[in-house]
């Protein structure tokens, strides 16, 4: 293993217990709060997640701001950036998928796999299902359509 | 009031999280994007290690105070299989979830993240207001 890719091994082990601990800490792996927080019609909405997306985004731009300035990432010959730009029928279509399924049951795919560490059976189930529909529209999906765009 | 400044300060770790692994890594902490390409083979190693570290994440948790977080599913098994399809499908097709869309495409001033991020936002709130009225 060369130096460089154990770097990006180490960076990416420490960024996601970081992302981990975070999740934890702010009550986004708990499916009760986040249903609590979407259900605005309950009579005790509770807002207290919308300060962990502004946390979250007033960290970031600071350090998106910083790259900018970096020809290349330390640990990297390129910035690995989305390449899709377009607004189109996919990019509306499966947000609104999604966060149909987010209300449902109150898991997003970050803190679905962060709640694996808890070993309740419910959240495998939920894993499960989550990585069947991923493969399904990666592997099955994508066959249907003439564009895939899918980028690395 | 006791819930927004763990609340804050999750979600400040998270977009700290983020700027690590996009200045060192050069990579969009993106869950449903990192864990997708595990499934498809690609950059395995990386995206292994950081799924771990997500995982390790609740147990450093409890090494700090004590218990593990606390993760109430109030969702049935057979809604849960539902929800966690559509989250699977939708955040492939949409290139994107809470993470990718919502923290660093939010960040980057990404017009397509703010379409998304104002979807599944709205999306979720109408779900899961609309699901409420039957709990």
């Amino acid at each position: 293993m060369n130096g460089l890719l154990f770097a990006r091994l180490s960076v990416a082990l420490v960024a996601g217990a970081m992302f981990g601990f975070g999740l934890s800490l702010s009550g986004m792996v708990d499916p009760a709060r986040v249903i609590g927080f979407l259900d605005v019609g309950s009579g005790h909405w509770d807002p207290s997640l919308m300060f962990v997306l502004g946390g979250a985004v007033a960290v970031a731009i600071p350090g998106v701001l910083l790259a900018h300035r970096l020809s290349k990432p330390v640990f990297d010959d390129r910035f690995h950036l989305p390449t899709k730009a377009a607004i189109d029928r996919r990019l509306i279509a499966g947000s609104a998928i999604f966060g149909i399924g987010w209300g449902l049951a109150g898991f997003c795919p970050g803190p679905a796999l962060s709640a694996v560490a808890t070993g309740q059976p419910v959240v495998l189930l939920f894993v499960f299902a989550m990585t069947s529909g991923m493969m399904l529209h990666d592997r099955v999906f994508v066959l249907l359509t003439p564009f895939t765009g899918e980028k690395r | 009031m006791t819930t927004y400044l763990p609340s804050l300060a999750g979600g400040m770790l998270l977009g700290l999280s983020a700027v690590v692994l996009f200045v060192a890594n050069g990579r969009i902490a993106g869950i449903s994007g990192i864990f997708g390409r595990l499934l498809a083979g690609h950059n395995m190693a990386t995206n292994i290690a950081f799924v771990i570290g997500l995982i390790a994440g609740p147990f450093l948790y409890a090494a700090v105070y004590g218990k593990l977080p606390s993760m109430v599913i109030l969702a049935s098994w057979p809604v849960v299989i539902v929800a966690g399809l559509f989250v699977g499908i939708g955040t492939r097709l949409g290139s994107g979830c809470t993470s990718g869309h919502g923290i660093m495409g939010l960040a980057r001033f990404s017009t397509r993240s703010l379409v998304a991020t104002l979807t599944f936002l709205a999306a979720g709130m109408i779900t899961a207001t609309a699901a409420g009225v039957f709990r």
